[in-house]
């Protein structure tokens, strides 16, 4: 048996061994879709680098790891994990905690939350608001070439949930406190549904934490709902260890003169995947895609974006920014979409990267494809070098080489956190940033770990 | 101060500097002329440092210091400055913060404690108001989007605000209008005292009639072929380049 149908075989039979257990805990909508995805997922298997938008990327060490806990609930300890404080949270915000995928069932509360807002488990969501969850649930989230998404299907237990009701709007941000922590190696899988009615507003971060030194894989996806004239903000900060592996695949759907930002700040992780998928579903749609990726040692960062411009008059933005220090690799696909008829679309995309050393790498890839006549898109990539020119100005002034370094990599990477809105927060990211760039992992404060693992 | 024997280099196998030699004591003005390509910014980048072509002969000397054996950072902390004839946009890169990391780079090099957040930012008013530089601007990023004249007012304004002993001004006239030269030759003249020295590089000899020089220097050909007071200035202005060249070349003949 190849170890492609070996992985395939040994998710079909977790499946197939604990699929009372997954259902258990999840509601009878969420397993209406279970089976298919099953389906689905044997058929595609894990992306290999056959797969041109992984082509870059080895999912493999990552994969062929036998885990000792997968998809299961067990008794989180949500008491332990509350007292984690990330150090993005000095700004004010709302939190939420989500460990190993799983949210407390708490009803949707958090103290202080204005009316109209509920964040909390997805699995109480779905029992809750069956309406809600059956009218977006595993509606946007779909690849038909990536069997990742089907496997999230057909085993998560929970994730988040946050629904804004119409018009309604949050001045301070959401923040979801996403943690790992077990003493075995671990899997993850949790599912996110994200639903901003029309009119309504929702700024949101997502942090990325791992707790403990063990072996971590997330493999999550998010589904985003963005009505009509609606608002979305979603920065996520990544800080994991090199012992981590994440997967995410964020589809955010948007309606009519909806503005929506996504923002992938990755700091530190062994391998991350960021898939990200805005979907422009009609007229005067807007969306920018940021990320800024720092990688050193053997790290791999990879961004896979897709822009799905199916109504005219939309406008896209993507900006992504990378510094590659040591052995570190990474690698950038942007699709743009135009579909027929999705005329007077401006899409732009820009992909710019710093190699440290002659042995860092990254591959970037643009991907246009565009089936109406009267768009707007362009699109930039460079690898390359510190500034020469800029290192002497700095140098001749009496900065020390290291600095001059430091100040140029940071004013690189500041072009991608300087459209953060929230200014505490855009400083915040900014030290972290600083912090990471200086060699210092930017963990958080009451994290105990050795990261060096 | 500065003492250059026989300074020979090369870029890129063609010797760009041909045996240069410059004596400049404390408190001199120098100002070295010539025309485009003669190897005037060769020079002034070589003085701050910049790691370019290869030095095959000759000797700088500098406060008693080789100083050919010192980094480009060293050189600025024993204070040397150049103002370049095209300063660098560092975007991302606030101006408050290469100024505040520059200066205590400075005060560190010379034993002393960093400066406080909010005398650093008092010294940068006063300095400020110097060059008539707008506010807005270091809260900029370094030169990102200033336009021409501001980029050579942030030159003398970095100037200002580390106080060289020597200081190299690489064209800072190029692309000025009248006003902007009056501000900027004011503001060098300001920072002009009995201890430090200035060598004004340019093309012309318009900026001489605001920083008046105690010295000429003609270089041609990556050589100075012609020294003398202001008023070498005068002449060259009077009677263009060309008068310089005949005489070379006349020379070269005999």
């Amino acid at each position: 048996m190849s170890k492609r149908e070996e992985t395939i075989q040994h998710f079909s039979g977790l499946f197939k061994e604990n699929s009372s257990r997954i259902e258990k805990g999840s509601s009878g909508l969420i397993n209406s879709f279970r089976k298919e995805a099953m389906d689905q997922f044997r058929e595609l298997g894990i992306p290999d680098r056959k797969n041109e938008a992984y082509k870059y990327i080895n999912l493999d060490p990552w994969f062929n790891t036998k885990y000792k806990s997968y998809f299961v609930p067990e008794e989180a300890d949500f008491m332990a994990a509350s007292d984690f404080r990330c150090e993005v949270v000095e700004l004010e915000s709302y939190n939420k905690i989500l460990l190993n995928g799983f949210s407390p069932k708490d009803n949707g509360t958090i103290e202080g939350l204005p009316e109209g807002i509920w964040v909390g488990s997805l699995a109480e969501a779905s029992e809750r608001f069956p309406d809600i969850v059956e009218k977006h649930y595993a509606r946007y989230a779909r690849n038909g070439k990536d069997g990742l998404i089907p496997l999230n299907t057909a085993l998560a237990s929970d994730g988040m949930f946050v629904h804004v009701k119409k018009g309604v709007s949050l001045s301070k941000p959401i923040q979801v406190i996403n943690l790992v922590h077990s003493d075995t190696d671990m899997f993850v899988q949790h599912r996110n549904l994200i639903v901003v009615e029309d009119n309504a507003e929702l700024p949101m971060i997502v942090c990325d934490h791992a707790l403990s030194p063990q072996k971590f894989l997330t493999n999550a996806v998010t589904e985003i709902y963005v009505g009509e004239n609606a608002r979305l903000d979603m920065l996520r900060v990544q800080n994991e260890h090199n012992n981590a592996a994440k997967l995410t695949h964020t589809f955010i759907h948007q309606e009519r003169n909806s503005n929506a930002v996504s923002n992938n700040i990755t700091l530190h992780g062994g391998m991350v995947r960021n898939s990200t998928y805005h979907r422009l579903n009609g007229e005067g749609a807007e969306c920018n895609a940021y990320g800024l990726y720092l990688a050193d040692r053997w790290q791999h960062v990879d961004n896979f974006v897709s822009i799905d411009h199916a109504y005219p008059n939309c406008l896209s933005n993507q900006l992504f920014k990378g510094v590659l220090d040591d052995y570190a690799t990474g690698a950038f696909n942007g699709r743009i979409l135009v579909n027929e008829g999705a005329q007077k679309t401006l899409a732009y995309q820009k992909n710019n990267n710093i190699l440290l050393t002659d042995d860092a790498r990254m591959d970037t890839k643009p991907q246009l494809e565009i089936y109406a006549d009267d768009v707007k898109c362009s699109h930039g990539a460079t690898v390359g070098q510190l500034d020469e020119e800029a290192m002497f100005y700095l140098k001749s002034r009496g900065i020390n080489k290291t600095e001059a370094r430091l100040m140029l990599m940071f004013g690189f990477a500041h072009e991608v956190i300087a459209n953060i809105k929230t200014e505490a927060l855009r400083q915040r990211i900014d030290e972290l940033v600083l912090q990471r760039l200086r060699g210092e992992l930017s963990r958080c404060a009451n994290c105990s770990l050795d990261c060096d693992k | 101060m500065l003492q250059i024997e026989n300074l020979k280099v090369e870029i890129e196998g063609k010797e760009i500097l041909k045996g240069i030699s410059l004596n400049v004591k404390k408190g001199e003005i120098h100002a070295i002329m010539g025309p485009n390509g003669s190897g005037k910014s060769t020079l002034a980048a070589v003085l701050a440092g910049k790691e370019f072509g290869e030095i095959t002969n000759g000797k700088i000397t500098y406060m008693g210091k080789d100083l050919m054996d010192m980094e480009p950072e060293d050189r600025s902390k024993e204070g040397i400055f150049l103002g370049f004839q095209y300063p660098i946009e560092i975007p991302g890169v606030s101006m408050v913060n290469f100024m505040r990391t520059a200066l205590n780079e400075h005060r560190k090099y010379r034993g002393e404690e960093a400066m406080s957040s909010s005398d650093f930012l008092k010294l940068m008013r006063e300095k400020k108001e110097l060059v008539k530089i707008e506010s807005g601007l270091t809260s900029r990023s370094v030169n990102e989007g200033f336009s021409g004249g501001e980029k050579k007012r942030n030159e003398i304004f970095q100037m200002a605000m580390l106080e060289p002993r020597l200081a190299i001004l690489d064209e800072t006239d190029s692309g000025l209008d009248i006003d902007a030269l009056r501000i900027v030759a004011n503001g060098v003249n300001q920072l002009k005292t009995a201890e430090n020295s200035t060598i004004v590089i340019t093309h012309y000899q318009r900026l001489l009639d605001y920083i008046v020089p105690d010295f000429v220097h003609v270089l041609y050909d990556g050589k100075i072929v012609k020294s003398g007071d202001k008023s070498l200035a005068l002449e060259l202005e009077d009677k263009g380049y060309d008068w310089i060249k005949k005489d070379v070349e006349s020379v070269s003949y005999e």
